[in-house]
């Protein structure tokens, strides 16, 4: 269960949240491109991202100098089988898109 | 080739054989993809990836690229149609790697062309494909109706 834990606990903050948002949109960004896109310090990203890797939330890969980071939504998924999909998804979907009505689409 | 479009990564506790084998068996691939992976795996040769169903409808074709058992494999991924050159197809890497007592797998998706519908529906496959099998090398059971 350390993986479950360490994945609760990355996703516990918003700035890893949004870190993550920012990947879904423009997978694949360096550390540079990733600072550009968030209103955080390179210091705050590293550290952040630091986070992401060791819970699996974060995949990277080297391409020639360049060290890549990707949406690793593997974890998530497994969160999703374990306490989700057992039960009835449709009531939940019908759920989530009222609430997503009422709320406007970012709900963050 | 760019950079790739989707990195996965998911640590699985078994051995390398026993995953290695998990990706190519077609038994097994039936079990956790619902699909079947069938090849002889050697470098230079075809792959095709069937449904498990009655028709075994064609479903995936590619070429082994790359096949260092049990760590590498790199395989082109294209739809039986694609009438593109095999160079524009795109390409799959699993990386197999030990990690204490677990196995690091790194899935590497890349080389999309841009008119393919195949990107959103990998977007959503592997991560299902990647859970059901860490499931079944873990506990003997994947994960059920995947598609």
């Amino acid at each position: 269960m350390r993986e479950m834990d360490d994945v609760f606990k990355a996703l516990a903050s918003p700035a890893r949240r949004r870190l993550l948002d920012a990947l879904r949109a423009h997978n694949g960004l360096t550390l540079r491109e990733l600072c550009t896109h968030l209103d955080m310090t390179r210091q705050a990203v590293t550290q952040h991202l630091e986070r992401l890797e060791q819970a699996n939330l974060v995949a990277t890969v080297r391409r020639g100098r360049e060290k890549l980071h990707y949406l690793n939504p593997v974890p998530i998924h497994a969160i999703y089988e374990r306490w989700i999909r057992k039960y009835d998804r449709k009531p939940l979907e019908a759920l989530r898109d009222l609430k997503r009505l009422l709320e406007g689409e970012d709900d963050g | 080739m760019g950079k790739p479009e989707f990195v996965y990564i998911t640590y699985i506790a078994t051995s390398p054989e026993k995953l290695w084998n998990a990706l190519l068996d077609p038994k097994l691939t039936a079990q956790y993809w619902q699909h079947e992976n069938v090849s002889d795996w050697k470098a230079g040769s075809k792959w095709e990836h069937r449904a498990f169903d009655e028709a075994r409808s064609l479903r995936l074709v590619g070429r082994v690229i790359e096949s260092q058992p049990p760590r590498r494999l790199v395989l082109t991924w294209a739809y039986p149609g694609d009438t593109a050159p095999e160079e524009k197809h795109s390409r799959v890497t699993f990386d197999l790697e030990p990690a204490g007592d677990t196995v690091r797998l790194t899935v590497t998706h890349e080389n999309f062309q841009l008119e393919s519908d195949m990107f959103d529906r990998i977007r959503n496959g592997w991560p299902k494909v990647l859970s059901s099998l860490k499931s079944l090398l873990e506990t003997g059971r994947a994960l059920p109706k995947l598609w």
